[in-house]
Protein backbone atom coordinates (compact mmCIF):
# COMPACT_ATOMS: atom_id res chain seq x y z
CA UNK A 1 0.00 0.00 0.00
CA UNK A 2 2.92 1.99 0.16
CA UNK A 3 4.04 2.19 -3.18
CA UNK A 4 5.39 5.37 -4.85
CA UNK A 5 2.35 7.36 -6.35
CA UNK A 6 1.90 9.77 -9.70
CA UNK A 7 5.15 11.06 -10.24
CA UNK A 8 7.15 8.77 -8.09
CA UNK A 9 5.43 5.75 -9.83
CA UNK A 10 8.06 4.51 -11.98
CA UNK A 11 5.22 2.62 -13.88
CA UNK A 12 4.15 6.22 -15.12
CA UNK A 13 7.46 7.72 -15.02
CA UNK A 14 9.02 5.56 -17.35
CA UNK A 15 6.80 3.31 -19.24
CA UNK A 16 4.00 5.94 -19.74
CA UNK A 17 5.99 7.49 -22.52
CA UNK A 18 6.85 4.47 -24.54
CA UNK A 19 3.08 3.12 -24.12
CA UNK A 20 1.98 6.73 -25.80
CA UNK A 21 4.42 6.35 -28.18
CA UNK A 22 3.28 2.68 -28.96
CA UNK A 23 -0.26 3.62 -28.74
CA UNK A 24 0.42 6.32 -31.14
CA UNK A 25 2.01 3.93 -33.78
CA UNK A 26 -0.21 1.87 -33.55
CA UNK A 27 -3.12 3.65 -34.34
CA UNK A 28 -1.01 5.75 -37.10
CA UNK A 29 0.03 2.17 -38.80
CA UNK A 30 -3.44 0.98 -38.91
CA UNK A 31 -5.53 3.97 -40.02
CA UNK A 32 -3.10 4.08 -42.70
CA UNK A 33 -3.50 0.76 -43.69
CA UNK A 34 -6.87 0.72 -43.21
CA UNK A 35 -7.49 3.56 -45.12
CA UNK A 36 -4.95 2.34 -48.25
CA UNK A 37 -7.38 -0.84 -48.26
CA UNK A 38 -10.57 0.21 -46.70
CA UNK A 39 -10.53 3.15 -49.77
CA UNK A 40 -10.68 0.55 -52.99
CA UNK A 41 -12.90 -1.63 -50.66
CA UNK A 42 -15.41 0.84 -50.26
CA UNK A 43 -15.58 2.51 -53.90
CA UNK A 44 -16.06 -1.19 -54.93
CA UNK A 45 -19.00 -1.94 -52.28
CA UNK A 46 -20.15 1.62 -53.58
CA UNK A 47 -19.89 1.29 -57.40
CA UNK A 48 -21.54 -2.33 -57.19
CA UNK A 49 -24.06 -1.36 -55.18
CA UNK A 50 -27.46 -0.29 -56.50
CA UNK A 51 -27.92 2.67 -59.07
CA UNK A 52 -23.92 2.70 -58.68
CA UNK A 53 -21.82 3.11 -61.82
CA UNK A 54 -20.94 -0.73 -62.60
CA UNK A 55 -23.83 -2.31 -60.10
CA UNK A 56 -23.68 -5.87 -59.88
CA UNK A 57 -26.19 -7.58 -56.95
CA UNK A 58 -24.07 -10.78 -56.51
CA UNK A 59 -20.45 -8.52 -56.28
CA UNK A 60 -22.42 -5.98 -54.27
CA UNK A 61 -23.93 -9.28 -51.48
CA UNK A 62 -20.90 -11.06 -51.36
CA UNK A 63 -18.80 -7.92 -50.07
CA UNK A 64 -20.95 -7.04 -47.97
CA UNK A 65 -21.43 -10.14 -46.32
CA UNK A 66 -17.45 -10.60 -46.26
CA UNK A 67 -17.45 -6.48 -44.29
CA UNK A 68 -20.68 -7.34 -42.15
CA UNK A 69 -18.94 -10.61 -40.90
CA UNK A 70 -16.06 -9.06 -40.23
CA UNK A 71 -17.61 -5.88 -38.42
CA UNK A 72 -19.84 -8.00 -35.92
CA UNK A 73 -16.99 -10.40 -34.39
CA UNK A 74 -15.86 -8.22 -30.87
CA UNK A 75 -12.37 -7.05 -31.63
CA UNK A 76 -10.88 -8.72 -28.50
CA UNK A 77 -12.11 -12.04 -30.44
CA UNK A 78 -11.05 -10.83 -33.58
CA UNK A 79 -7.23 -10.29 -32.71
CA UNK A 80 -7.23 -14.10 -30.86
CA UNK A 81 -8.65 -15.58 -33.89
CA UNK A 82 -5.84 -13.54 -35.74
CA UNK A 83 -3.27 -14.44 -34.20
CA UNK A 84 -1.87 -17.22 -36.29
CA UNK A 85 -2.22 -14.93 -39.36
CA UNK A 86 -0.20 -11.47 -37.06
CA UNK A 87 2.59 -14.28 -36.32
CA UNK A 88 2.94 -15.12 -40.27
CA UNK A 89 2.79 -11.13 -41.18
CA UNK A 90 5.08 -9.97 -38.69
CA UNK A 91 6.61 -12.93 -37.51
CA UNK A 92 5.20 -12.97 -33.88
CA UNK A 93 2.41 -12.82 -32.19
CA UNK A 94 3.27 -10.48 -29.50
CA UNK A 95 3.85 -6.81 -29.48
CA UNK A 96 2.50 -3.61 -31.00
CA UNK A 97 3.42 -4.88 -34.64
CA UNK A 98 1.43 -7.26 -34.48
CA UNK A 99 -1.79 -5.76 -33.19
CA UNK A 100 -1.30 -3.86 -36.14
CA UNK A 101 -2.10 -6.23 -37.97
CA UNK A 102 -5.26 -7.31 -36.39
CA UNK A 103 -5.84 -3.56 -36.23
CA UNK A 104 -5.84 -3.07 -39.83
CA UNK A 105 -7.63 -6.06 -40.67
CA UNK A 106 -10.67 -4.85 -38.15
CA UNK A 107 -10.62 -1.54 -39.49
CA UNK A 108 -10.83 -1.96 -42.63
CA UNK A 109 -14.53 -2.65 -43.47
CA UNK A 110 -15.44 -0.41 -40.78
CA UNK A 111 -13.37 2.31 -43.61
CA UNK A 112 -14.95 0.34 -46.51
CA UNK A 113 -18.43 0.94 -45.05
CA UNK A 114 -17.91 4.62 -44.36
CA UNK A 115 -16.28 5.29 -47.51
CA UNK A 116 -19.28 3.76 -49.13
CA UNK A 117 -21.54 6.06 -47.70
CA UNK A 118 -19.41 9.92 -48.02
CA UNK A 119 -19.84 8.24 -51.83
CA UNK A 120 -23.71 8.03 -51.72
CA UNK A 121 -23.56 12.03 -50.12
CA UNK A 122 -22.27 13.10 -53.73
CA UNK A 123 -24.71 14.04 -56.24
CA UNK A 124 -26.17 12.08 -58.93
CA UNK A 125 -25.80 15.67 -61.00
CA UNK A 126 -22.11 15.76 -60.62
CA UNK A 127 -21.96 12.53 -61.77
CA UNK A 128 -23.95 12.84 -64.93
CA UNK A 129 -21.88 15.96 -65.66
CA UNK A 130 -18.92 14.19 -66.03
CA UNK A 131 -20.61 11.00 -67.52
CA UNK A 132 -21.72 13.59 -70.21
CA UNK A 133 -18.28 14.77 -70.98
CA UNK A 134 -17.60 11.36 -71.75
CA UNK A 135 -15.37 10.55 -68.14
CA UNK A 136 -15.14 6.52 -68.29
CA UNK A 137 -16.00 4.95 -64.66
CA UNK A 138 -13.02 5.60 -63.15
CA UNK A 139 -12.44 8.97 -64.24
CA UNK A 140 -15.81 9.56 -62.51
CA UNK A 141 -13.99 8.27 -59.52
CA UNK A 142 -10.75 9.55 -59.29
CA UNK A 143 -12.34 13.08 -60.63
CA UNK A 144 -15.74 13.63 -59.02
CA UNK A 145 -16.57 10.80 -56.56
CA UNK A 146 -13.16 11.31 -54.25
CA UNK A 147 -12.53 14.81 -54.84
CA UNK A 148 -16.02 16.10 -54.07
CA UNK A 149 -16.65 13.46 -51.24
CA UNK A 150 -12.76 14.11 -49.33
CA UNK A 151 -14.26 16.16 -46.65
CA UNK A 152 -16.60 13.12 -45.67
CA UNK A 153 -13.45 10.55 -46.29
CA UNK A 154 -11.45 12.42 -44.00
CA UNK A 155 -13.91 12.60 -41.12
CA UNK A 156 -14.88 8.89 -41.91
CA UNK A 157 -10.74 8.46 -41.05
CA UNK A 158 -11.44 10.12 -38.54
CA UNK A 159 -13.85 8.02 -36.98
CA UNK A 160 -11.73 5.07 -37.51
CA UNK A 161 -8.64 6.06 -36.61
CA UNK A 162 -10.81 7.19 -32.71
CA UNK A 163 -11.88 3.61 -33.13
CA UNK A 164 -8.88 2.40 -33.34
CA UNK A 165 -7.85 4.05 -30.43
CA UNK A 166 -9.36 2.26 -28.24
CA UNK A 167 -9.27 -1.36 -30.02
CA UNK A 168 -5.41 -0.40 -29.30
CA UNK A 169 -6.61 -0.31 -25.85
CA UNK A 170 -8.37 -3.75 -26.16
CA UNK A 171 -5.48 -5.33 -27.77
CA UNK A 172 -3.26 -4.49 -24.74
CA UNK A 173 -5.08 -7.25 -23.23
CA UNK A 174 -3.23 -9.78 -25.06
CA UNK A 175 -0.25 -8.87 -24.93
CA UNK A 176 -0.06 -6.09 -27.61
CA UNK A 177 1.60 -3.21 -25.93
CA UNK A 178 0.93 0.31 -25.45
CA UNK A 179 -1.32 2.22 -23.08
CA UNK A 180 -4.08 -0.42 -22.66
CA UNK A 181 -1.25 -3.31 -21.87
CA UNK A 182 0.21 -0.76 -18.76
CA UNK A 183 -3.59 0.30 -17.96
CA UNK A 184 -4.18 -3.45 -17.37
CA UNK A 185 -0.91 -4.99 -15.88
CA UNK A 186 -0.42 -1.63 -13.90
CA UNK A 187 -3.52 0.11 -13.14
CA UNK A 188 -5.91 -3.64 -12.85
CA UNK A 189 -3.75 -6.25 -12.18
CA UNK A 190 -1.24 -4.78 -9.78
CA UNK A 191 -4.27 -2.52 -8.35
CA UNK A 192 -2.14 1.04 -9.54
CA UNK A 193 -5.64 3.42 -9.69
CA UNK A 194 -3.02 6.04 -10.45
CA UNK A 195 -1.38 4.66 -12.86
CA UNK A 196 -5.05 4.05 -14.47
CA UNK A 197 -6.12 7.17 -14.46
CA UNK A 198 -2.85 8.71 -16.38
CA UNK A 199 -3.52 6.30 -19.04
CA UNK A 200 -7.33 7.52 -19.40
CA UNK A 201 -5.98 10.75 -19.64
CA UNK A 202 -3.15 10.24 -21.96
CA UNK A 203 -5.30 8.44 -24.25
CA UNK A 204 -8.70 11.44 -23.68
CA UNK A 205 -5.63 13.82 -25.10
CA UNK A 206 -4.71 11.40 -27.92
CA UNK A 207 -8.61 11.08 -29.10
CA UNK A 208 -9.03 14.93 -28.90
CA UNK A 209 -5.57 15.72 -30.33
CA UNK A 210 -6.95 13.07 -33.51
CA UNK A 211 -10.25 14.87 -33.70
CA UNK A 212 -8.96 17.73 -33.51
CA UNK A 213 -6.65 17.23 -36.65
CA UNK A 214 -9.09 15.44 -38.23
CA UNK A 215 -11.51 18.34 -37.97
CA UNK A 216 -8.97 21.08 -39.31
CA UNK A 217 -7.76 18.82 -42.26
CA UNK A 218 -12.13 17.79 -43.47
CA UNK A 219 -12.48 21.46 -43.45
CA UNK A 220 -9.41 22.39 -45.14
CA UNK A 221 -10.84 20.65 -48.37
CA UNK A 222 -14.25 21.34 -47.66
CA UNK A 223 -14.93 24.44 -50.09
CA UNK A 224 -18.86 24.04 -50.40
CA UNK B 1 -27.84 18.90 -86.53
CA UNK B 2 -30.22 16.60 -84.54
CA UNK B 3 -31.97 14.47 -85.73
CA UNK B 4 -34.58 12.23 -84.07
CA UNK B 5 -36.54 9.38 -85.54
CA UNK B 6 -39.47 7.46 -83.91
CA UNK B 7 -38.26 7.36 -81.14
CA UNK B 8 -39.86 5.65 -78.30
CA UNK B 9 -39.20 4.69 -74.73
CA UNK B 10 -40.90 2.77 -72.04
CA UNK B 11 -40.62 2.15 -68.75
CA UNK B 12 -42.37 -0.73 -67.66
CA UNK B 13 -45.78 -0.30 -68.23
CA UNK B 14 -45.89 3.26 -68.82
CA UNK B 15 -44.99 4.77 -72.22
CA UNK B 16 -42.99 8.11 -71.68
CA UNK B 17 -41.97 9.24 -74.88
CA UNK B 18 -43.90 7.79 -78.57
CA UNK B 19 -43.10 8.75 -81.76
CA UNK B 20 -41.18 11.35 -81.10
CA UNK B 21 -39.45 12.62 -84.81
CA UNK B 22 -37.82 15.91 -84.66
CA UNK B 23 -34.99 17.35 -86.56
CA UNK B 24 -33.04 20.88 -85.79
CA UNK B 25 -30.76 22.30 -87.94
CA UNK B 26 -27.56 23.67 -87.38
CA UNK B 27 -27.48 26.80 -85.96
CA UNK B 28 -30.44 27.31 -84.81
CA UNK B 29 -31.85 27.43 -81.43
CA UNK B 30 -34.63 24.85 -80.47
CA UNK B 31 -36.84 24.81 -77.41
CA UNK B 32 -38.61 21.71 -76.02
CA UNK B 33 -41.33 22.50 -73.77
CA UNK B 34 -44.23 20.71 -71.84
CA UNK B 35 -45.59 20.17 -68.72
CA UNK B 36 -43.79 18.19 -65.53
CA UNK B 37 -44.37 14.32 -66.67
CA UNK B 38 -44.99 15.26 -70.88
CA UNK B 39 -41.22 13.64 -71.17
CA UNK B 40 -38.88 16.51 -71.19
CA UNK B 41 -36.63 14.77 -69.01
CA UNK B 42 -36.25 11.55 -70.62
CA UNK B 43 -36.25 12.94 -73.95
CA UNK B 44 -32.80 14.24 -73.02
CA UNK B 45 -31.81 11.59 -71.13
CA UNK B 46 -32.27 10.18 -74.12
CA UNK B 47 -30.14 12.96 -76.78
CA UNK B 48 -27.23 12.16 -74.13
CA UNK B 49 -27.25 8.55 -73.89
CA UNK B 50 -27.92 8.65 -70.56
CA UNK B 51 -30.96 6.56 -71.13
CA UNK B 52 -30.87 4.18 -74.32
CA UNK B 53 -34.34 4.44 -75.70
CA UNK B 54 -36.45 1.69 -76.17
CA UNK B 55 -36.77 2.24 -80.18
CA UNK B 56 -35.72 4.81 -82.93
CA UNK B 57 -32.78 6.62 -83.33
CA UNK B 58 -30.39 9.80 -82.06
CA UNK B 59 -28.27 10.99 -84.15
CA UNK B 60 -26.41 14.30 -83.49
CA UNK B 61 -24.33 15.53 -86.43
CA UNK B 62 -24.72 12.25 -87.69
CA UNK B 63 -23.66 9.97 -85.35
CA UNK B 64 -26.18 7.75 -84.09
CA UNK B 65 -26.18 7.60 -80.38
CA UNK B 66 -28.41 4.96 -80.12
CA UNK B 67 -26.35 2.15 -80.54
CA UNK B 68 -23.48 3.06 -78.98
CA UNK B 69 -22.02 2.29 -75.51
CA UNK B 70 -18.51 2.53 -73.78
CA UNK B 71 -15.96 4.25 -75.02
CA UNK B 72 -18.07 4.89 -78.78
CA UNK B 73 -20.68 6.67 -76.49
CA UNK B 74 -18.27 8.22 -74.91
CA UNK B 75 -16.51 9.77 -77.87
CA UNK B 76 -19.97 11.20 -79.45
CA UNK B 77 -20.83 12.58 -75.90
CA UNK B 78 -17.73 14.97 -76.34
CA UNK B 79 -19.30 16.35 -79.32
CA UNK B 80 -22.44 17.45 -76.79
CA UNK B 81 -22.09 20.24 -74.18
CA UNK B 82 -24.52 19.53 -71.68
CA UNK B 83 -25.76 22.64 -69.30
CA UNK B 84 -27.59 21.54 -66.32
CA UNK B 85 -30.69 23.34 -64.33
CA UNK B 86 -28.51 22.68 -61.11
CA UNK B 87 -25.10 23.53 -62.99
CA UNK B 88 -23.86 20.63 -61.73
CA UNK B 89 -19.98 22.35 -60.95
CA UNK B 90 -17.94 20.46 -58.45
CA UNK B 91 -17.65 22.22 -54.91
CA UNK B 92 -14.20 20.90 -54.32
CA UNK B 93 -12.70 22.72 -57.90
CA UNK B 94 -12.43 25.87 -58.65
CA UNK B 95 -14.06 28.03 -61.99
CA UNK B 96 -10.77 27.19 -63.97
CA UNK B 97 -10.68 23.69 -63.10
CA UNK B 98 -14.28 22.92 -63.83
CA UNK B 99 -14.26 24.63 -66.83
CA UNK B 100 -11.17 22.60 -67.41
CA UNK B 101 -12.90 18.79 -66.69
CA UNK B 102 -14.05 18.03 -69.86
CA UNK B 103 -10.60 18.59 -71.41
CA UNK B 104 -8.77 16.96 -68.63
CA UNK B 105 -11.38 13.78 -69.14
CA UNK B 106 -10.34 14.13 -73.15
CA UNK B 107 -6.68 14.05 -71.87
CA UNK B 108 -5.85 17.51 -72.95
CA UNK B 109 -2.32 18.71 -71.44
CA UNK B 110 -2.66 20.66 -68.03
CA UNK B 111 -0.98 23.88 -69.76
CA UNK B 112 -3.20 23.73 -72.35
CA UNK B 113 -6.82 23.20 -71.05
CA UNK B 114 -6.12 25.57 -68.15
CA UNK B 115 -5.59 28.34 -71.16
CA UNK B 116 -8.48 27.40 -73.04
CA UNK B 117 -10.65 27.23 -69.49
CA UNK B 118 -9.48 30.70 -69.01
CA UNK B 119 -10.51 31.98 -72.56
CA UNK B 120 -13.75 30.63 -72.04
CA UNK B 121 -14.33 32.25 -68.55
CA UNK B 122 -13.26 35.13 -70.12
CA UNK B 123 -15.65 35.04 -72.83
CA UNK B 124 -18.62 34.33 -70.44
CA UNK B 125 -17.43 37.66 -68.50
CA UNK B 126 -15.89 35.77 -65.58
CA UNK B 127 -12.42 36.45 -66.04
CA UNK B 128 -12.02 37.83 -63.17
CA UNK B 129 -13.41 34.78 -61.26
CA UNK B 130 -10.89 31.99 -62.23
CA UNK B 131 -10.09 31.11 -58.78
CA UNK B 132 -13.80 31.52 -56.88
CA UNK B 133 -15.22 28.19 -55.66
CA UNK B 134 -18.56 27.73 -56.60
CA UNK B 135 -19.53 28.47 -53.30
CA UNK B 136 -18.31 31.76 -53.77
CA UNK B 137 -20.17 32.32 -56.96
CA UNK B 138 -23.65 34.09 -57.02
CA UNK B 139 -26.58 31.71 -59.26
CA UNK B 140 -25.98 32.91 -62.59
CA UNK B 141 -22.52 32.96 -62.41
CA UNK B 142 -22.34 29.64 -61.34
CA UNK B 143 -24.34 28.70 -64.37
CA UNK B 144 -21.85 31.01 -66.84
CA UNK B 145 -19.37 28.74 -65.46
CA UNK B 146 -21.94 25.74 -66.17
CA UNK B 147 -21.73 27.51 -69.65
CA UNK B 148 -18.40 27.90 -70.18
CA UNK B 149 -17.61 24.04 -69.25
CA UNK B 150 -20.14 22.77 -71.18
CA UNK B 151 -18.44 24.73 -74.61
CA UNK B 152 -14.70 23.42 -73.06
CA UNK B 153 -14.30 20.31 -75.89
CA UNK B 154 -15.72 22.41 -78.68
CA UNK B 155 -19.15 20.75 -79.38
CA UNK B 156 -21.34 21.17 -82.49
CA UNK B 157 -24.23 20.99 -80.24
CA UNK B 158 -25.38 22.28 -76.71
CA UNK B 159 -28.11 20.79 -74.80
CA UNK B 160 -29.18 23.06 -72.41
CA UNK B 161 -31.84 21.36 -69.25
CA UNK B 162 -34.00 23.95 -67.55
CA UNK B 163 -31.03 26.46 -67.62
CA UNK B 164 -32.56 29.17 -66.09
CA UNK B 165 -35.38 27.32 -64.10
CA UNK B 166 -33.42 28.33 -60.93
CA UNK B 167 -32.84 31.43 -61.86
CA UNK B 168 -34.00 34.87 -61.19
CA UNK B 169 -35.72 37.13 -63.79
CA UNK B 170 -32.74 39.52 -64.10
CA UNK B 171 -30.34 36.70 -64.25
CA UNK B 172 -32.00 34.36 -66.55
CA UNK B 173 -32.12 37.39 -69.54
CA UNK B 174 -28.69 37.36 -68.97
CA UNK B 175 -27.90 33.72 -69.22
CA UNK B 176 -30.44 33.68 -72.26
CA UNK B 177 -28.23 36.53 -73.66
CA UNK B 178 -25.60 34.56 -73.80
CA UNK B 179 -26.81 31.45 -75.09
CA UNK B 180 -27.83 33.55 -77.88
CA UNK B 181 -24.66 34.96 -78.37
CA UNK B 182 -22.90 31.87 -78.24
CA UNK B 183 -25.28 30.93 -81.45
CA UNK B 184 -24.42 33.87 -83.43
CA UNK B 185 -20.76 33.91 -82.37
CA UNK B 186 -19.74 29.86 -82.81
CA UNK B 187 -22.83 29.25 -84.71
CA UNK B 188 -23.38 26.33 -82.08
CA UNK B 189 -26.79 24.09 -82.45
CA UNK B 190 -28.75 24.60 -79.73
CA UNK B 191 -31.45 22.48 -77.63
CA UNK B 192 -33.13 23.92 -74.79
CA UNK B 193 -35.53 21.99 -72.54
CA UNK B 194 -37.82 24.38 -70.79
CA UNK B 195 -40.97 24.58 -68.59
CA UNK B 196 -40.62 28.92 -68.95
CA UNK B 197 -42.63 30.35 -71.92
CA UNK B 198 -40.44 33.39 -71.27
CA UNK B 199 -37.27 31.11 -72.80
CA UNK B 200 -39.23 30.43 -75.59
CA UNK B 201 -40.76 33.69 -76.37
CA UNK B 202 -36.37 35.04 -75.74
CA UNK B 203 -34.58 33.35 -77.47
CA UNK B 204 -36.22 30.06 -79.78
CA UNK B 205 -36.24 30.11 -83.55
CA UNK B 206 -38.65 26.86 -83.47
CA UNK B 207 -40.13 24.61 -80.74
CA UNK B 208 -41.95 21.20 -80.33
CA UNK B 209 -44.28 21.33 -77.47
CA UNK B 210 -44.23 17.82 -75.82
CA UNK B 211 -47.55 16.30 -74.56
CA UNK B 212 -48.39 12.89 -72.62
CA UNK B 213 -44.75 11.82 -73.73
CA UNK B 214 -46.01 12.92 -77.34
CA UNK B 215 -45.10 15.55 -80.15
CA UNK B 216 -48.20 18.17 -80.12
CA UNK B 217 -46.60 20.92 -82.19
CA UNK B 218 -43.28 21.59 -83.90
CA UNK B 219 -42.50 24.30 -86.02
CA UNK B 220 -41.12 27.66 -86.07
CA UNK B 221 -41.90 29.52 -83.45
CA UNK B 222 -44.43 31.74 -85.09
CA UNK B 223 -45.64 29.61 -87.12
CA UNK B 224 -46.53 27.21 -83.91
CA UNK B 225 -47.75 30.50 -82.63
CA UNK B 226 -49.68 32.02 -85.42
CA UNK B 227 -51.63 28.40 -85.92
CA UNK B 228 -55.73 29.11 -84.56
CA UNK B 229 -56.08 27.81 -80.68
CA UNK B 230 -52.44 27.07 -80.26
CA UNK B 231 -52.24 25.48 -77.20
CA UNK B 232 -48.42 26.68 -77.40
CA UNK B 233 -50.10 30.57 -77.65
CA UNK B 234 -52.58 30.00 -74.89
CA UNK B 235 -49.42 29.18 -72.79
CA UNK B 236 -47.00 31.39 -74.09
CA UNK B 237 -48.88 34.41 -73.89
CA UNK B 238 -51.27 34.10 -71.29
CA UNK B 239 -54.45 36.27 -70.82
CA UNK B 240 -54.73 38.34 -67.43
CA UNK B 241 -57.11 36.40 -64.56
CA UNK B 242 -60.04 38.75 -64.26
CA UNK B 243 -62.74 37.92 -61.69
CA UNK B 244 -66.10 37.66 -63.41
CA UNK B 245 -69.24 39.08 -61.51
CA UNK B 246 -71.32 38.14 -63.81
CA UNK B 247 -71.99 34.29 -63.32
CA UNK B 248 -74.66 34.25 -66.17
CA UNK B 249 -72.04 35.72 -68.15
CA UNK B 250 -70.44 33.37 -71.82
CA UNK B 251 -66.99 33.88 -72.23
CA UNK B 252 -65.71 33.50 -76.02
CA UNK B 253 -61.99 33.64 -76.68
CA UNK B 254 -60.50 35.15 -79.93
CA UNK B 255 -57.50 34.05 -80.97
CA UNK B 256 -55.55 36.87 -83.14
CA UNK B 257 -52.92 34.47 -85.26
CA UNK B 258 -53.69 35.94 -88.76
CA UNK B 259 -55.33 38.43 -88.30
CA UNK B 260 -55.53 41.76 -86.35
CA UNK B 261 -57.20 44.42 -83.69
CA UNK B 262 -59.11 46.60 -86.43
CA UNK B 263 -60.47 43.16 -88.06
CA UNK B 264 -61.28 41.02 -84.89
CA UNK B 265 -63.70 44.28 -83.45
CA UNK B 266 -64.97 45.15 -86.84
CA UNK B 267 -66.35 41.99 -87.04
CA UNK B 268 -67.10 41.35 -83.56
CA UNK B 269 -69.09 44.98 -84.24
CA UNK B 270 -71.45 43.17 -86.97
CA UNK B 271 -72.57 40.30 -84.48
CA UNK B 272 -73.67 43.93 -81.72
CA UNK B 273 -70.78 43.35 -79.89
CA UNK B 274 -68.83 46.06 -78.84
CA UNK B 275 -65.09 46.91 -77.62
CA UNK B 276 -66.53 47.46 -74.23
CA UNK B 277 -67.41 43.40 -73.76
CA UNK B 278 -63.62 42.48 -74.01
CA UNK B 279 -62.77 41.53 -70.57
CA UNK B 280 -59.34 40.91 -70.86
CA UNK B 281 -56.43 40.64 -74.24
CA UNK B 282 -53.12 39.74 -74.45
CA UNK B 283 -50.77 40.76 -77.61
CA UNK B 284 -47.51 40.24 -78.46
CA UNK B 285 -45.36 40.80 -81.42
CA UNK B 286 -43.53 37.58 -82.00
CA UNK B 287 -41.28 37.82 -84.95
CA UNK B 288 -43.09 40.27 -86.82
CA UNK B 289 -46.72 38.88 -86.02
CA UNK B 290 -49.49 40.02 -83.76
CA UNK B 291 -49.62 36.91 -81.29
CA UNK B 292 -52.39 37.47 -79.06
CA UNK B 293 -55.73 36.08 -77.61
CA UNK B 294 -59.34 38.48 -76.70
CA UNK B 295 -61.49 37.47 -74.03
CA UNK B 296 -64.76 38.61 -75.13
CA UNK B 297 -67.96 38.31 -71.79
CA UNK B 298 -71.87 38.06 -73.69
CA UNK B 299 -74.88 37.95 -72.18
CA UNK B 300 -76.59 34.16 -73.21
CA UNK B 301 -75.68 31.27 -75.42
CA UNK B 302 -77.19 32.79 -78.51
CA UNK B 303 -74.89 35.86 -78.69
CA UNK B 304 -71.91 34.18 -77.78
CA UNK B 305 -72.88 31.82 -81.23
CA UNK B 306 -73.35 34.75 -83.40
CA UNK B 307 -70.20 36.25 -82.03
CA UNK B 308 -68.24 33.14 -83.11
CA UNK B 309 -69.74 32.79 -86.41
CA UNK B 310 -69.65 36.64 -87.23
CA UNK B 311 -65.95 35.81 -86.41
CA UNK B 312 -65.63 32.61 -88.30
CA UNK B 313 -67.34 34.24 -90.98
CA UNK B 314 -64.37 36.91 -91.69
CA UNK B 315 -62.01 33.63 -91.06
CA UNK B 316 -60.81 34.43 -87.13
CA UNK B 317 -60.40 31.88 -85.04
CA UNK B 318 -62.48 32.01 -82.49
CA UNK B 319 -64.46 29.32 -79.55
CA UNK B 320 -66.62 29.37 -76.41
CA UNK B 321 -63.96 29.43 -73.40
CA UNK B 322 -64.93 27.40 -70.15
Amino acid sequence: MNDPMWLDNPAITDQMWPAAVETLLMTAWSTGLAVLFGLPLGIWLFTASKGGLNSNQFVYRVLSFIVDVTRSIPFIILIIALIPFARFVVGSALGWQATVVSLTIGAIPFYARLVENSLREVSEGKVEAALMMGASNGQVIRQVYVPEAKPGLIGAATVTSVTLVSYTAMAGAVGGGGLGALAISYGYQRYQADTMIACIIVLVLIVTLIQFIGDRLARAVDHR
Amino acid sequence: MIELRALRKVFGDTVALEEIDLSVPAGEIHGIVGRSGAGKSTLIRCLTGLDSPTSGTVSIDGVDLTNRSGAGLREARRNIGMVFQHVNLLDSRTALHNVAQPLKIAGIGKAERLAKARELLDFVGLGDRVDNYPAQLSGGQKQRVGIARALAAEPKVLLCDEPTSALDASTTDQILGLIRSLRDRLGITVLIITHEMSVVREICDSVTLLADGRVAKTGKLAEVLSEPGSALAKDLVPLPPVGIDDSEGRLVEVSLAGTDLPTVLTAAQKAGVSAEAILAGAVETIEGRQIGRLRFTVGSAEQSNGLISALKADGIYAEEAA
